[in-house]
């Protein structure tokens, strides 16, 4: 293959993922770079998973478009991709007549925005809606459209379906500099490999300031903003029927408590404005506060259902998106600052950068030949006894529950592998295995092998997630 | 879809189920024992230590060696073994219970019988459950998961490791981690006292020189791609002293920190759990809240000693055989657990034949007094040596003892 692209994308998140797919259904040759070992494995691995319901910004802001219209893309992704999305419908709860004051003005601005259904609730409204909530609510609003989607399993389908379109993926692709060569850039990477492409766009997220420093396009400096939450097990009794919002702050939306698409519940966010961007650890201090907030809307949440925790780390950059082509650069297209409600914004984002590189001169032709339409890879947990018996006789890899916890198969994991996802955490967030309760306690030596087998790979080579992070310290 | 007919289904081929299930077929049943992993044996595979069987075989056995015992005594035997098959369910079909399970070798297959035996055993509980803050970095094992990759896999998890809980399993992979040339760097224990048996602190610590530190909290995980090392906090009142936390660096983390039964399938099929020891509530069958459905071993509440988990199980394969053939109990007195007691198991005892209890204790002490009452009156009373949370205590209550119980009597435990 030709090392020399029409476009070049660099962050394989959700941004670059819904980029990379749009541009493929195009006549263009099209290359993703990511520098971590797998797709997603940045700040689109660890969020909220929420498709927001189009009330939390205000009109004036690009993002409160963006969100709307991204939102009301999922459905159709989701005919198309088949990953885990659902709409729920979002509660935000009010405590005292205050807070109700804050709900008015969310739901006056949700109906600017144009937000499809929204309502003002209460207090019975409320319990009719969330069982589970607090004695103590006073009313809020309800927005139906919002929903719930697993951001990996989002971006993992994405990428698939333009490397199905022709999308050249690169992991492990670290951008260290490039420069104007005639009517292209040339791009090198930390590593010394080069490759040229006629327009680049930037949606490195947390690192688009250094990426944007190496293209000497505009300078502009990216803080991290941390995020911490805790998991609970699918058979806690606190999980809500509807994502629970409390009403937002300055800074964040809150303390949410998420029903997940696959029947665990996440309890988080913190924010917390953070030095070093690539640090992702959790303080005990803001998980009691994760605990504290999110109990006082769902009193049922226990500690004793706490699986794990995690945290993530929100790029931003001022109170907007900045989403637009370098005025100090030609044929590069900046995206900064893509933080909530990036994830449910994305799809119109793939679209709205399409159209920046269209007025900047790209020339778009369709694919006749373009397919939305990826392959499904089936669970075993979705499927009846008797579906489950039948589709082993065609691949008895079914047969075989490599995690008890969430019910994957060894058909599954191989699936995965056979994906490009060959790291454990890869492994994890293509099948669910190791993220049930038992944290792969159970099951981590017998990926190893599958992967081992599937692979070549030696022990020296698996590693959690990328360089640096071997599973393994010898061999007896 | 195959479908088979059995008088009992057992879950779970650990020393638990092959026992139950031995036991069933002594009494005339026919009986089917299903096992997720590929061969029988549980967790006795990977524990190739020794110090198992003095009391079931009267000699020191590695856990392969007593897993062997028993599949010995099922060879012959009409027990049909299915290994390799994962139980999706319990369902109940008008009398009968329906067990589905999937395996490569067989699709899905329903195994139909009147009675059930539930033996999965017990999880380690992680990281997420004690709820260790810090960063997520590659080297973080549970101790059992260790001990699989050292016992089994012949991998070696890391060079340098600290061991966070001092349960039984975390003790003896501190020692293996030393043998095959590793550096423990410490067993750091939230409680005043270790987790486990007396004989592994002196024969897994001790005899190696790795430190103990008891009454410490770890309090934080460092590292970004590789564990690089940990901090422990001293508790002091009962409240963390901050200003004397200090770190370990190390590579390797393995965690001990507790066992819980894995009833995951036992609460779908509608059983109640009992939540001081997070298995079944069961009756003095050792039957749970679904009739039909008993439950014995570390799925019914975490034992210390394989024996003890065998001798249980088999009583529980009795019961089983006993209650098919029709009988039940004629009636039952409740057990509570009294002062410095966690729980008693089973919770009831049947008035009219011996019971035999399995309990324990939640404080150390020498010279406790361990004291049986029924309905405040002292049935027995008896001298303890040395009393600890990790070792499990039994007593038989005779048929005699309980001649004066009435409707509302409870037996109560004590020790002081």
């Amino acid at each position: 293959m030709s090392d020399t692209f029409d476009v070049a994308i660099i962050g394989a998140g959700v941004c670059g993922a819904n980029i990379a797919r749009r541009l493929c259904s195009y006549q263009l040759d099209v290359v993703l770079l990511e520098k971590e070992a797998d797709v997603s494995f940045g700040v689109s691995k660890a969020n909220s998973g929420i498709v927001h319901g189009g009330f939390h910004h205000d009109p004036k802001y690009l993002k409160a478009a963006l969100e709307i219209r991204g939102a009301a893309m999922f459905d159709r992704l989701e005919a198309e991709l088949g990953f885990p999305f659902q709409r729920c419908g979002i509660v935000v709860v009010a405590f005292h007549e205050d807070e109700m004051r804050a709900v008015e003005q969310l739901y006056a601005q949700g109906v600017r925005n144009g937000a499809i259904g929204i309502e003002m609730c209460s207090a019975e409204r409320m319990r009719d809606l969330e069982p589970k909530l607090s004695r103590d609510a006073v009313g809020g609003l309800y927005a139906p459209g919002g929903g719930i989607v697993e951001p990996y399993r989002f971006v993992f389908s994405l990428v698939e379906s333009a490397q199905k379109n022709g999308l050249e993926l690169r992991v492990g692709w670290e951008v260290e500099s490039a420069s104007r060569e005639g009517e292209a850039w040339a791009i090198r990477s930390s590593d010394g490999r080069e490759l040229r492409a006629r327009y680049a766009v930037n949606c490195a997220g947390l690192f688009a300031d250094r990426v944007s420093r190496a293209f000497g396009a505009e300078d502009f400096e990216i803080k991290g903003r941390k995020g911490e939450y805790y998991l609970l097990d699918r058979l806690t009794r606190a999980k809500p029927s509807r994502v629970v919002f409390p009403v937002p702050t300055s800074v964040s939306k809150g303390t949410l408590v998420v029903p997940t698409v696959e029947g665990t519940v996440l309890i988080g966010p913190t924010a917390n404005e953070t030095e070093d961007k690539e640090d992702s650890a959790t303080t005990r201090e803001e998980l009691d506060a994760v605990l504290r907030g999110a109990r006082n809307m769902i009193p049922d949440i226990s500690e004793a259902d706490v699986i794990t925790s995690f945290a993530g780390i929100r790029p931003t950059l001022g109170e907007d998106f900045t989403i637009e082509a370098s005025a100090r650069v030609p044929a590069l297209v900046q995206l900064a600052g893509i933080q909530s409600p990036g994830l449910t914004a994305s799809p119109a984002i793939g679209e709205y950068v399409k159209d920046i590189l269209k007025r900047s001169g790209l020339v778009l032709v369709e694919k006749p030949d373009w397919d939305p339409y990826i392959e499904r890879t089936p669970h075993v947990r979705d499927f009846s006894p008797y579906e489950l018996d039948a589709l082993v006789a065609k691949d008895r890899a079914y047969g075989d529950i490599v995690c008890r916890c969430e019910r994957v198969s060894e058909a599954e994991i191989v699936a995965a592998i056979r994906h490009g996802h060959t790291t454990l955490d890869g492994i994890k967030y293509f099948t669910r295995a190791q993220m049930g309760r038992c944290q792969g306690g159970f099951c981590t030596y017998k990926i190893l092998k599958i992967l081992m087998r599937e692979t070549g790979m030696g022990w020296e080579e698996v590693t959690k997630r990328g360089a640096g992070t071997a599973l393994l310290g010898g061999e007896l | 879809m195959k479908e088979l007919g059995f008088d009992a289904v057992v879950i779970g081929g650990g020393a638990a189920g092959m026992a139950a299930a031995l036991e069933l077929e002594a009494q005339g049943k026919s009986v089917a024992v299903v096992e997720r992993e590929d061969r029988l044996g549980g967790i006795l595979c990977q524990c190739i230590h020794a110090g198992f069987g003095l009391v079931e075989f009267q000699e020191e056995l590695t856990g392969p060696e007593f897993a062997e015992r028993l599949e010995e005594k099922m060879r012959g035997r009409a027990i049909s073994t299915y290994c390799g098959c994962t139980v999706l369910g319990i369902d109940t079909e008008g009398p009968e219970k329906i067990v589905a399970c999937a395996s490569s070798a067989h699709g899905v297959l329903r195994l139909r019988a009147k009675a059930v035996v539930l033996a999965m055993g017990c999880r380690e509980r992680n990281r997420g459950n004690i709820r260790i803050p810090g960063t997520r970095p590659a080297g973080v094992f549970t101790a059992g998961l260790a001990q699989r990759l050292v016992n089994i896999e012949g991998y070696v998890p890391g060079r340098d490791a600290v061991v966070i809980g001092s349960g039984d399993i975390g003790l003896i992979m501190a020692r293996r981690m030393s043998w095959i040339g590793c550096k423990v760097r410490a067993v750091i224990e939230i409680l005043p006292y270790p987790s486990g048996l007396t004989r592994n602190i002196v024969q897994c610590l001790n005899d190696f020189g790795i430190p103990l530190y008891l009454s410490y909290l770890t309090t934080n995980i460092y590292g970004r791609d590789r564990v690089e090392g940990i901090e422990a906090t001293p508790i002091e009142n009962g409240a963390l002293a901050p200003a004397k936390a200090f770190r370990i660096p190390c590579d390797t983390v393995l965690l001990s920190v507790g066992l819980v039964p894995e009833n995951e399938l036992s609460r779908d099929a509608g059983v109640a759990i009992n939540p001081m020891t997070n298995g079944p509530a069961v009756d003095s069958y050792l039957m749970t809240s679904v009739p039909g459905v008993f439950a014995c071993g570390n799925v019914l509440h975490v034992h210390d000693l394989v024996d003890y988990v065998v001798e249980e199980s088999r009583r529980a394969g009795r019961f089983a055989a006993a209650w098919l053939g029709g009988s039940r109990p004629a009636r039952e007195v409740r057990v509570k657990a009294g002062p410095n007691v966690r729980y008693a198991a089973p919770s009831r005892v049947e008035p009219g034949r011996d019971n035999k209890l399995y309990f324990r204790t939640m404080i150390v002490k020498n010279d406790a007094v361990l004291e049986i009452k029924l309905d405040g009156k002292v049935l027995r009373s008896s001298k303890k040596g040395h009393v600890q949370p990790s070792e499990m205590m039994t007593i038989t209550l005779g048929a005699a003892e309980l001649e004066g119980a009435g409707l509302d009597s409870a037996i109560e435990i004590a020790i002081t």
